[in-house]
């Protein structure tokens, strides 16, 4: 199989697959985590609450009064690694066209030496908060090899389209499937890891946000 | 004698719902919980990371409530909970979790920690991995009506000589009254000044009130040790007075967790709204300050600071009406750091309070709060819950600080106008 | 170097032959000289090379033609002349093509087999068009069926040149679904070396820089992993394309001629296929010098890449899915779902059935049994 081969079986069934496992096992997931229901709260909630589910859904992504001091790498490093991987995603022309093609919904896209700016510096955030798993004891107790394979696939999107937008280690096509597959391999594996925090945040944070807005407290 | 294991698993089952599933979904194991949890804080021992106290119940819904952990169960790969697992956990899950709720405002996926604390021990306590100390309090809470072993006479005797010192009479299972008012064990035995307070502010301002004699404990250890059963069988006492008498509204004390168990939890243990109003005290007095019929005269000269407890804040909504109160009758009044919402626990809400076991530690993380009072150079602290008054009481005497702990109701008191 | 200065005229060398058609010495070092150009060799290399071009024998070329459009051949012959496309003609003795040589039938075959005898070894086989595995009498020339005709001139060849995309990789006749069984030359001949020009067409000075380049040095140039000489296919149309610093820069042209487009910006979002696709259009450009695909506005097709026909719309960028589609996740999200409904059945019975064995928690049951 030569390299365009490769990027067309990368583009086209090995995508379909991937984006396929991915759709059904995030609904999948959201049926396992909504099947479960709970029970409707029979106090009587506070009227005049500052705070509310769709609050938190937002205001969580602020940091609680001295927090940021208490861990500014966890903070700091997931501000500009998350940061870093949305512009990736969302604002990279090519990657536009793809979700163009996928909903027919476009949107201007960033410069891209900012975007690849971005991109360095979600890799090295990746860098720094994996030495920081490593070091600290609280999350290296927590860590487990799912963890750890959930960095390394967040990883590989990043560093296979670095490579591949600069012409790195490989020829380009290679190095473009590559970054496609390391694509699908994260699509596959998000439903089923803490990776699915990227969809199940907002129904933690809702229900944070509900719960602590019933008794009058904005959390 | 009955709890077994496979009850405990069982009732882990019951408690899995669509927020716990969310919040394990949800975990990035960031450890940014252990950083806003006092027992992390203050040892620095990883363990005490609040998301690892619930690692049992976390297995258990991994492999029970996901295709993952179902399959893996089936193919023999999964690694049940056992009865040595809960045996280690259950120092993690009691003696080193005052349910402050800290954690649940700070994990940023949004967990609410503290909630899965709570149901987790409905396990716990069904598979006998509660503290003997909360066993033996429960017991006495459900069998003698008070976790302190307190009866109707002791309330009685205070009844006495709250009347014999301000003269005015305290009514028991008056029919009509608009309040029902409840006190915590610790007020009757340690805190005689919050009826008498209570009596003299509420004659001041024209209030109808009544104690009830089959429903005079507010506390509820039920809900600390984590049995719904038993929790509700003890709540049920308060909403039975209440209906019985008729009356509006139900005061909950100067006690945490009591609040929590009656205004919040209370319907749902009950399984129906209540038909009369829950107030904590420092609502009501809010109330009729602002009503204007709560007057004082004279501000309190020495500088003191306020400690917000847990349950009547963070997990209360109870923030603004401290304050406002405070402001009318002390000259100086100083908040500590973090004050409010994110305020720090006294060490000892939960039952850990109730558990002497876990009385090292709890001193150990006093510390936390021993720094806050000494940030802000006072000798007088206000609260507003009876057991985070004798919990802070207890530390300040081990580390031999020289300041005085007051409840805020009879610090009102002490300003109060009266017979005008 | 006095011996280089004087035209010496060797009898039956390519040197006899130019000097019959009146090209003068100049003429033919300049055409040397942008030879070594287009080769990547250092200009001293001009003159050298025109040396061994004249005293070189006029080489022997049979060029064979299976399932192919003759748009290779069209490519290399039509142009303006004189050019240097036409001159390459003067260097070799095109001793078999059929859609160029006068002789047609039997006598036709019998050149082919005249000049396989006679440079036996030396002749050099050139081959444009796929050839079909799947039922020989898909494409025959004399009742010779194409596979065997291949096998037949390759056996005495000093190399094949695969020029084109159909005899290099399969081209067009092997696109999904293959009908024929099409194959590409190296796919039956594995004994002989073998440069692949693929393209489609390849660009007629590629195609006769490869001949000169053979001519001159007598062996194969320095080639890729696909077997394209990398003198003109080292670089991808992207690395070389003068609209990479929009590309860079995040700007695209929405539509075939909008004022992007005109004003020069990337081709990247009407699916240009330039950053994959290794070949010189960039750099020689086509029809003199004229121009080229994405200078006139289009992208690239990327059409000397294997298999580019099924590589997907020539109109999608490449980011785009080749074939998933918005209905097929939806499909997808219904399995998912079904999945989840089954799962949420088998949950719910799950707590359901530890509901119904919850014993009411009394005083008693708090604590175990001590064993
Ligand atoms: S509720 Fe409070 S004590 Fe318990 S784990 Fe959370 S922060 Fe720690
Ligand atoms: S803070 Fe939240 S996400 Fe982070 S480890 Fe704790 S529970 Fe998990
Ligand atoms: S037009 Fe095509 S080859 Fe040129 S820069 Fe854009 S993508 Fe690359």
């Amino acid at each position: 199989m030569n390299h365009l081969d490769l990027l067309t079986f990368a583009r086209g069934s090995a995508l379909n697959w991937a984006l396929m496992i991915f759709a059904a096992g995030v609904v999948l997931r959201l049926f396992e985590i909504f099947g479960l229901s709970r029970k409707p709260d029979l106090a009587r909630p506070r009227s005049d609450s500052p705070g509310s589910g769709w609050r938190t859904m937002l205001s969580r992504s602020i940091p609680p009064q001295g927090m940021l001091k208490r861990d500014p790498v966890t903070y700091i490093g997931g501000y500009v690694f998350h940061l870093g991987l949305l512009l990736a995603i969302f604002f990279f022309a090519p990657h536009i066209e793809f979700f163009r093609s996928m909903t027919g919904l476009h949107w201007p896209n960033l410069p891209t030496a900012l975007v690849d700016a971005s991109v360095v510096a979600a890799i090295a955030a990746l860098g720094v908060l994996l030495a920081h798993r490593l070091n600290n004891k609280v999350k290296r107790m927590l860590s487990g090899s799912g963890d750890y394979l959930a960095w390394a696939v967040t990883l590989l999107p990043l560093l296979t389209g670095y490579m591949a937008y600069h012409h790195l280690l490989f020829e380009y096509a290679l190095m473009l499937s590559l970054h496609i597959f390391s694509v699908e391999l994260l699509l596959v594996l998000l439903p089923f890891t803490k990776l699915f925090h990227t969809f199940s945040v907002f129904v933690s944070r809702w229900y944070n946000g509900d719960f602590f807005g019933r008794k009058g407290v904005a959390s | 004698m009955s709890a077994t294991l496979a009850k405990g698993i069982n009732s882990f089952k019951e408690v899995i719902d669509t927020p716990i599933a969310s919040y394990f979904s949800s975990c990035v194991h960031c450890g940014l919980c252990a950083e806003a949890c006092l027992f992390y804080n203050e040892t620095g021992d990883a363990k005490y990371t609040p998301i690892h106290k619930l690692e049992p119940l976390r297995r258990v819904w991994k492999q029970e409530y996901t295709l993952l952990g179902k399959l893996g169960k089936m193919l023999g790969l999964s690694d049940p909970v056992t009865d040595a697992e809960l045996t280690e956990w259950e120092p993690l899950v009691y003696d080193s979790c005052t349910m402050c709720g800290r954690c649940s405002m700070v994990c940023p996926v949004g967990n609410d920690i503290t909630y899965m604390i709570r149901k987790m021990r409905e396990g716990m306590s069904a598979s006998g991995h509660a503290p003997e100390d909360m066993i033996g309090a429960t017991a006495r809470a459900v069998n003698i009506g008070s976790p302190m072993g307190i009866k109707w006479p002791a309330v009685q005797a205070q009844i006495k000589h709250v009347q014999a010192e301000t003269g005015i009479e305290v009514p028991v299972d008056k029919q009509g009254a608009d309040y029902l008012v409840l006190m915590s064990s610790m007020e009757i035995i340690n805190f005689p000044e919050y009826l008498s307070a209570l009596s003299r502010i509420f004659k001041q301002a024209g209030v109808s009130w009544t104690l009830a004699a089959d429903a005079f404990e507010a506390t509820n250890s039920g809900i600390q040790i984590g049995a719904s059963d038993l929790a509700r069988e003890i709540v049920s006492r308060i909403v039975v007075a209440a209906e019985r008498l008729k009356v509006k509204c139900v005061i909950s004390p100067e006690c945490g967790h009591a609040f929590t168990a009656i205004r919040w939890e209370g319907p749902n243990l009950m399984g129906r709204p209540f038909g009369f109003e829950v107030k904590h005290i420092l609502e009501v007095l809010d109330g009729l300050h602002a009503a204007g019929k709560l007057k004082t005269r004279g501000k309190d000269k020495r500088p003191l600071t306020y400690h917000d407890p847990c349950q009547i804040a963070r997990r209360g909504g109870v923030v603004a009406q401290p304050r406002r109160l405070l402001n009318e009758v002390a000259e100086d009044f100083r908040e500590m750091p973090d004050a409010g919402v994110m305020n720090w626990c006294c060490g000892g809400g939960g039952g850990v309070s109730a558990n002497s076991r876990a009385e090292p530690l709890r001193l150990e993380v006093f510390k936390t709060k021993k720094r806050q009072i000494e940030a802000t150079g006072v000798h007088t602290l206000i609260t507003a819950c009876a057991n985070c008054r004798i919990v802070m009481e207890e530390g300040l005497e081990h580390y031999q600080m020289k300041v005085e702990v007051l409840g805020l109701t009879e610090l009102l008191a002490e300003y109060l106008v009266e017979g005008e | 170097m006095k011996k280089t200065q004087k035209a010496e005229v060797i009898p039956g060398s390519v040197g006899e032959g130019l000097a019959q058609r009146g090209v003068t010495r100049r003429e033919f070092l300049k055409y040397c000289s942008s030879l070594a150009a287009l080769l990547a060799l250092p200009p001293s290399m001009a003159s050298a090379m025109a040396e061994a071009i004249s005293k070189a024998r006029r080489q022997s070329v049979i060029w064979l033609s299976f399932q192919e459009c003759t748009g290779c051949t069209e490519s290399i012959t039509r142009s303006h002349s004189p050019t240097l496309e036409n001159l390459i003609f003067d260097l070799i003795s095109l001793d078999y093509h059929h859609t160029l040589q006068a002789a047609s039938g039997e006598a036709a075959e019998q050149a082919r087999m005249q000049a396989m005898k006679d440079n036996d070894g030396k002749y050099l086989v050139i081959v444009d068009g796929s050839i079909p595995l799947g039922n020989p009498g898909y494409s025959c020339i004399a009742g010779i069926s194409n596979h065997d005709m291949l096998v037949e001139t390759a056996k005495g060849a000093a190399a094949i040149v695969a020029v084109g995309t159909c005899a290099a990789f399969g081209g067009l006749p092997m696109a999904d679904p293959n009908p024929t069984g099409a194959v590409s030359v190296g796919d039956i001949i594995k004994d002989k070396p073998i440069i692949n020009v693929p393209g489609c067409p390849p660009i007629p000075v590629v195609m006769t820089g490869v001949l000169a380049h053979f001519l001159t040095f007598g062996g194969l140039p320095e080639m890729d992993a696909l077997g394209r000489p990398k003198s003109f296919y080292g670089d991808t149309i992207h690395d070389r394309c003068y609209r990479r610093p929009f590309y860079d820069q995040g700007k695209f042209a929405q539509s075939f001629d909008d004022e992007a487009a005109r004003n020069g910006w990337c081709l990247f979002k009407l699916g240009c296929k330039g950053p994959v696709t290794y070949n010189a259009c960039a750099t020689t450009k086509w029809n003199d010098g004229t121009s080229f695909p994405i200078q006139s506005g289009h992208g690239c097709i990327g059409c000397s890449e294997p298999d580019f026909w099924d590589a997907g719309s020539f109109y999608k960028a490449l980011s785009m899915p080749v074939s998933a589609t918005s209905s097929m996740l939806a499909g997808a999200a219904a399995v998912g779902a079904a999945a989840g409904v089954a799962i949420t059945w088998h949950n719910r019975s799950t707590k359901a059935a530890a509901k119904a064995a919850h014993e009411k928690v009394t005083v008693q049951d708090l604590t175990r049994e001590v064993k």
